[in-house]
């Protein structure tokens, strides 16, 4: 069975064009403005839609999706109401949905349990940055059976080992990590990202999205030129938590610079 | 590995002191991230970090203890990993940081061993030590694991188990998997990790180096924990009779000690691991009993 995720890209690629995968934090400040939010990334022609799970130790993300992740917390959002979200959010739309959860929260809930309820509701994809290929054989397996995408990381120091494992046990797309760092860090246009995409093409077709870091339409665009999908987080956080009057515009700013 | 620049995380504040003193002694840069609330409460180590070229970097985050110090230490070594090698404090974080620092620590167990076998010409009967992250308790252990000595890790068990307000992860915790490995976690229902207390900075972590739980599960090493309280007694205690100021967190071993040593016989030896030294505990301590220095 095809996933949501797999069918946009295969259609994205027929037209020759990018991916454009915004981020939010669920529950940020509120549920009911995070189902808002995902409604106007549609309207605004994103093409995914990557929705936060906040932990309390978030690793990989830097300090504007810490935050955003201690004011959900702090509204009382678990794993178990993302997914019940997502549930009620597929009344209003059907535009794929990627989960990003560290693995403790998935851990507890139960792997088996999680992977089943998340299906149900209507997750497409998700992506567990604290969780290594090598250590998610059995996330996989529960995973593939119901055609739920889990989606692997690489980074600028992936070796080619890393690069062939993590682009055998991804599904859905490959997630790039543009940056040695966290989510929301400076981007380093520098050429070594096209070198690392055009290494890892060597071993796989599957799409390739590039996120952590992009914030300006430019920086977009210019990431669009070599990736399958461009993924924006930190940025839209810091707008809608700031100046949430100026999102829509921004928003249609991105979608317009990633071709 | 010509990485010119190390990071380390530090709750009490003896690794960090120990860390910047490698550094200083073979011309590193160094960089030590410290919860805010550690900081306040062990300022004297703060002091000598800097003191020996270091730059300690405040954690406001979290709980502002040495979860998030660890937390912001690996986002630095994610950031900077071609430049920077991370010294881990303790037997945790992702592998092989666990068994890497047990070998760095065996050193205590030992010597230890060959100490007790100079001075009684026998093994001891009993070998206790405090638990944070349970590098020094692995550390004095390691060299016994297979002579059939009894050994007792202590961690703290804050105003009491009851109140919460602990960092007892066999007494109040579940299995978790937590700044890559895989123990016993305190944590909520939903796995978000909850906050932690003890009067000891260096105790105050939320879960406990993955090796401990694999040795309890075997039955080598026993758990039990002290409380604020009576780490504090004991802290008092040997000061008192000894003329030696232990750690807060040592403290938490010789509480297991006055509460076991009036039950044994005379001849039974009792190996006690005072891993740190209470100076930079004074004032911390004075604060809490209200005396002003």
């Amino acid at each position: 069975m095809i996933s949501r995720i797999e069918k946009t890209f295969k259609v994205l690629k027929k037209r020759g064009k990018n991916a454009f995968i915004p981020y939010i934090m669920a529950g940020d400040p509120s549920l009911e403005g995070t189902k808002d939010v995902v409604l106007l990334f549609e309207e605004c022609g994103a093409d995914i839609v990557e929705i936060g799970v906040p932990f309390t130790d978030p690793l990989a993300d830097g300090p504007t999706i810490q935050m955003a992740s201690e004011r959900a917390l702090k509204a009382g959002i678990t794993l178990k109401k993302v997914i019940s979200f997502v549930k009620d959010l597929r009344q209003s739309t059907q535009i794929p949905l990627v989960l990003m959860t560290y693995y403790n929260p998935v851990f507890k809930y139960g792997e088996e349990k999680f992977v089943r309820d998340a299906k149900d509701a209507g997750v497409d994809g998700v992506i567990i940055p604290d969780l290594p290929p090598d250590e998610a054989k059995s996330l996989i397996s529960s995973s593939r059976k119901i055609s739920l995408n889990v989606i692997f990381l690489l980074a600028p120091t992936s070796t080619p080992d890393r690069i062939k494992k993590v682009a055998k046990a991804s599904r859905g797309f490959i997630y790039y990590v543009s940056v040695t760092g966290i989510t929301g860090s400076t981007l380093l246009l520098d050429g070594s990202m096209e070198t690392l995409i055009s290494e890892t093409r060597k071993y796989t077709d599957k799409p390739i999205a590039v996120g952590f870091g992009v914030s300006t339409p430019d920086e977009a665009s210019a990431i669009s030129k070599v990736s399958d999908g461009v993924i924006v987080g930190s940025a839209i956080v810091k707008r809608l938590n700031e100046f949430p009057d100026g999102l829509k515009k921004y928003i249609i700013s991105l979608r317009e610079a990633i071709k | 590995m010509s990485k010119q620049r190390v990071i380390a995380e530090t709750g009490a504040g003896q690794h960090g002191v120990a860390a910047a003193t490698g550094a200083a002694l073979v011309g590193l840069e160094c960089e030590i991230y410290m919860g805010t609330e550690d900081m306040k409460r062990q300022a004297l180590n703060v002091f000598r970090m800097r003191l020996l070229g270091a730059k300690v970097t405040e954690v406001p985050l979290g709980s502002r203890t040495l979860k998030d110090a660890i937390n912001e230490a690996l986002r630095d070594w994610t950031t900077n990993v071609r430049t920077t090698h991370y010294v881990l404090g303790t037997v945790f974080g992702p592998h092989p940081f666990p068994v890497m620092v047990r070998d760095f620590q065996s050193i205590i167990g030992k010597e230890a061993k060959k100490q007790i076998l100079d001075v009684e010409g026998r093994l001891p009967d009993y070998l206790i030590a405090c638990v944070g992250g349970g590098s020094n308790a692995i550390g004095l252990f390691h060299a016994f694991l297979k002579q059939g000595i009894k050994m007792i890790g202590v961690e703290a068990g804050g105003k009491g188990i009851e109140t919460g307000k602990h960092a007892a992860r066999f007494a109040g915790g579940s299995i978790g998997v937590f700044q890559g490995c895989k123990s016993y976690l305190l944590q909520d229902d939903n796995g978000n990790v909850l906050g932690t207390h003890s009067v000891s900075a260096g105790l105050d972590y939320a879960s406990i180096g993955p090796e401990h739980p694999y040795l309890r599960d075997k039955g080598i090493i026993q758990y039990t924990y002290a409380t604020d309280d009576e780490a504090l007694a004991a802290f008092e205690l040997l000061s008192k009779i000894e003329g030696i100021t232990p750690a807060l967190e040592s403290a938490h071993a010789l509480a297991e000690v006055m509460k076991i040593a009036p039950k044994l016989s005379k001849e039974e030896i009792i190996v006690v691991n005072l891993s740190g030294r209470g100076d930079k505990d004074v004032q911390h301590v004075a604060r809490i009993k209200g005396i002003e220095l």
